[in-house]
């Protein structure tokens, strides 16, 4: 395993964290690109998911949101990128990194935000309705919190994506993580290519480990989160669908 | 000279490209798809015993989903990466990698499959004096092939897809047109690349529906005609 222990000594030279082009910096960019393009994408595929799934046009959405996942996964995103950065949109630094991540970050967004939303037993939301619950009350206290495990899913995996998708700018010259891995390369270093996708690897499970933690810390639909009684008895919300359609948007576009 | 001005605009779009450089566009073509239909294969190879014996025994399927899904985080350029040590420069990177990726879909989904046949059919097929590898040859695998095609499309489109990404090991199919093109910026070369991958990706996906089509003939009776 010559090439782990080259990686490995590599990732311990002080001189390759620090300076310009040194892992810190690359990982601030990483974790940079990928918290802005995470907020853009979740600003832009919520509402349009709240609003396909809670009233405006379910049928319409259902398709929209079983194609635009389709798309996403035959899109190489590499090509993408590339196609961006030829565009006079390069001008901008890493606007055409940015452009690409939320491309490739809506779909699994939307989709599962959709799915959740709109699966949401209908009994569940009459009983609601007919307690006197607005269009809004509906949403915000019934339906948002019973797709809460759906949502979460379609932040992990849409997160996850850019991450990889993130790692792939490097190709075409964008920042992050993936430039250690692309320089290794370019001089012909194993250990420093080795050690460089070690790193992408532990941030992106990273990334998705934290975001399960928080999805468990969050779920207002978790038994013993409402500490009325001992568990769902209580009158708190039942079971619910979404635990049926956990994996409804299952294997997503990966990068 | 005019034939050649578009390419020498650098056009997006360029025609004379894509006719004098008709071959290496197939070549590039070809290698991409012995990559993608090499993966998927022996991925599919794998992936059928695994299934078995997740089924069989359950703390197996916990711990065999848990790890491709661990697998399936790792961005494609970081495998690829890691894998570099084992097989250097070659094409076995890439086929290595999208197999790891593929397993993910691949077992997840005959698994699903395998555990929706309904147990009255099993045993109807029991009673009838069927030996295990009979139940699952003609029975349960039959049975399951709608889980499964569906796995192998979603397999197939996305190793379509990333490997392009296997440009960085110079084994990338039509994702090597992709790079040169982005290293010296031609843009025609670089669209075109993209435009033949997505095309592959949606062929290779309707041939495949057409494939679980004509070996499920139950499943469209009844249905619309």
């Amino acid at each position: 395993m010559n090439a782990l222990t080259g990686a490995w000594s590599w990732l311990t030279t002080a001189a390759h964290w620090s300076g310009d082009g040194g892992i810190t910096q690359r990982l601030g960019e990483h974790l940079y690109l990928t918290a802005l393009a995470l907020l853009a994408a979740c600003a832009i595929a919520l509402p349009l998911a709240m609003w396909l799934g809670h009233g405006g046009g379910r049928r319409v959405g259902g398709a929209l949101a079983i194609n635009i996942s389709n798309a996403g996964r035959a899109v190489p995103t590499f090509a993408v990128l590339v196609l961006l950065t030829l565009t006079p949109l390069a001008r901008y630094g890493e606007l055409p990194t940015l452009i690409a991540l939320v491309l490739f970050s809506v779909p699994p967004l939307l989709t599962n935000a959709y799915v959740g939303i709109a699966g949401t037993d209908r009994d569940i939301v009459q009983a609601a309705r007919g307690m006197g619950m607005s269009r809004w009350q509906v949403l915000g206290r019934v339906e948002l919190p019973l797709a809460f495990p759906m949502l979460m899913t379609g932040v992990r995996t849409a997160a996850v994506q850019i991450v990889a998708t993130a790692t792939l700018a490097a190709l075409p010259g964008g920042g992050g993580l993936g430039r250690v891995i692309t320089a290794g390369f370019a001089n012909y270093r194993t250990a420093q290519v080795v050690a460089g996708a070690v790193l992408v690897a532990v941030l992106a499970l990273a990334v998705e480990g934290l975001l399960a933690l928080l999805q468990r810390l969050l779920d207002p639909t978790r038994p013993g989160r409402r500490r009325a009684g001992a568990a769902p008895a209580s009158g708190a919300l039942p079971p619910g669908p979404h635990s049926v359609p956990a994996d409804a948007a299952e294997a997503p576009a990966r990068t | 000279m005019s034939a050649n001005s578009c390419l020498v605009a650098n056009d997006w779009i360029c025609g004379e490209y894509v006719r004098t450089r008709g071959q290496e566009l197939t070549d590039a073509t070809v290698q991409h798809l012995v990559i993608t239909a090499s993966a998927v294969a022996i991925a599919v190879v794998v992936a059928f015993p695994l299934a078995l014996l997740a089924r069989r025994w359950r703390p197996a399927a916990g711990s065999l989903l848990g790890l491709t899904t661990v697998l399936y985080t790792i961005p494609s350029l970081a495998m690829y990466a890691l894998l570099l040590p084992f097989f250097g420069l070659s094409m076995a990177v890439v086929v290595c990698g999208l197999v790891l990726y593929s397993l993910t879909v691949l077992v997840r989904n005959m698994l699903t499959g395998l555990r929706s046949v309904p147990a009255d059919v099993r045993d109807a097929a029991l009673g009838m004096g069927y030996g295990r590898g009979r139940l699952l040859l003609t029975v349960e695998l039959p049975l399951a092939l709608p889980a499964v095609m569906a796995g192998i499309r979603i397999a197939t489109v996305s190793a379509v897809s990333l490997t392009t990404v296997g440009a960085i090991v110079g084994h990338g199919g039509l994702g090597n047109l992709i790079y040169s093109g982005m290293q010296s910026y031609f843009k025609a070369e670089v669209l075109t690349a993209s435009v033949l991958c997505v095309l592959l990706a949606v062929t290779a996906d309707l041939l495949l529906l057409g494939v679980q089509r004509a070996l499920t003939p139950w499943a469209r009776k009844g249905r619309t005609a």
